[in-house]
């Protein structure tokens, strides 16, 4: 079996280090890539099209948006599954389970409880600042929602998990993180509903702010800021789902104990 | 000698990742322990996420974002205060009129389809990791062949 296993990788190795020939050499600036005519439109239209500077998110959100709502939905799902998997453990057999070292909150270190303190409510102002500059700047959606999230993470290993869970509560996260999805797909079926097709965030340009000055066109600018709602809903979903992992992986369920 | 400075050390990229595939492969096929395939997945997505990335490496560009305060400083204040006084002076300093040299930003698209496979990665990793939860909970082992051996006196 080890053998056969070995086998079987080398001779997929082998077949990929022999196309490897093939591939373009590493920052070729000649590569079908680079040349692709789909690059070009994203790097020189996403500007005129939707008025947002950092390319990444204009094609997260708006061009390929049908994708990234599914992603979403992917992690909603997966979320989902481990509450579901190990959640009803909890239930059907709590007796069969060893007892867990409870932890008193005057057990932990005072210096990283007062550490946390200070250092959690920066990182949640820097999670939303990721969020809502994402257009701008690195960032958005994904990448704020996971900072977020690791703010409730650090919280939950300097206290333990039933003084994080007293602030979002297990159904809570199930909420937060369905809230995010019904953010996503409901900004994708209210364009559906003006007429348009669904996520084509510029037929929502009634709702949201307009333009500064009229420098573009206000359709253009509610592609912006639909991008904008969409990575709010990301971030609710990802950020909920993150800590969801975490409590439940941690305590095998029992969402009892510290780390 | 030169067609191995060609494929080898031309491409090396392409050979840590092939090699980090491999190591991920072989711990998902041979490793006993079903944490142990969850890590060699985790190395196996490693290797395709670092490939994808690689791919949108291009010499002489920039990140995929445009720069809007090396532009005119008159457009980038269009873009950022309301300034009722001269509602034509911003419709002649359109952004839209910049012309974007793709030759100067990456390619954005591997970078998102990535942004999103990292994210959706850790969300199935944690579910292979309850699973094993569930699995060590059931049969209070881990290791494959222990398992099996436990399913089939089950089934006897």
């Amino acid at each position: 079996m080890k053998a056969l296993g070995l086998m079987v990788v080398v001779v997929v190795g082998a077949l990929l280090l022999y196309a490897v020939g093939d591939f373009p050499a590493w920052g070729d600036p000649q590569s079908p890539a680079s040349q692709h005519e789909i690059s070009r439109h994203f790097i020189t239209q996403s500007i005129p099209e939707t008025a947002v500077p950092n390319m990444v998110t204009a094609v997260l959100a708006d061009y390929r948006g049908y994708d990234t709502m599914f992603e979403t939905v992917v992690i909603f799902t997966a979320g989902l599954a481990i509450i579901g998997i190990l959640g009803m453990a909890r239930l059907t057999d709590r007796e069969s389970l060893k007892p867990m070292a409870e932890t008193r909150p005057g057990d932990r270190d005072m210096i990283v409880i007062n550490t946390c303190r200070q250092v959690i409510p920066i990182m949640q102002l820097f999670a939303f600042y990721v969020v809502a500059h994402g257009h701008h700047s690195p960032g958005g959606g994904f990448q704020g929602g996971v900072i977020l999230g690791a703010s409730f993470i650090l919280w939950a290993i300097a206290r333990d998990l039933p003084t994080a869970l007293q602030g979002i509560k297990p159904r809570r996260i199930v909420f937060l993180a369905a809230l995010g999805v019904v953010i996503y797909a409901g900004t994708g079926v209210l364009s559906l509903a003006m007429d348009a097709k669904l996520l084509d965030y510029s037929a929502l340009h009634g709702f949201l702010p307009p333009a500064p000055a009229d420098a573009v066109p206000n359709e253009i600018m509610a592609r912006s800021h639909g991008m904008l709602i969409v990575e709010i809903g990301v971030a609710f979903t990802v950020s909920a789902i993150m800590f969801g992992i975490y409590t439940y992986l941690s305590s095998m369920g029992r969402l009892k104990g510290g780390l | 000698m030169d067609i191995f400075q060609d494929i080898v050390i031309a491409r090396f990229n392409y050979w840590i990742y092939v090699i980090l595939m491999m190591v991920g492969l072989h711990a998902m096929i041979v490793k006993n322990n079903l944490i142990k395939k969850l890590i060699g997945m985790s190395i196996f997505q490693a290797a395709i996420i670092l490939f994808f990335v690689s791919v949108g490496v291009k010499d002489g560009a920039t990140i995929p974002i445009v720069s809007h305060h090396g532009h005119a400083e008159e457009s980038a204040e269009t873009w950022h205060s309301v300034d009722p006084g001269h509602p034509d002076e911003g419709a002649v300093h359109d952004h839209g009129h910049h012309e974007i040299n793709p030759d100067r930003h990456a390619n954005p698209l591997p970078h998102v389809l990535m942004l999103t496979a990292i994210v959706v990665g850790v969300a199935t990793l944690g579910v292979g990791l309850a699973v094993s939860q569930k699995i060590y909970r059931e049969y209070g082992t881990l290791e494959e062949n222990e398992l099996l051996e436990k399913l089939r006196s089950n089934d006897g």
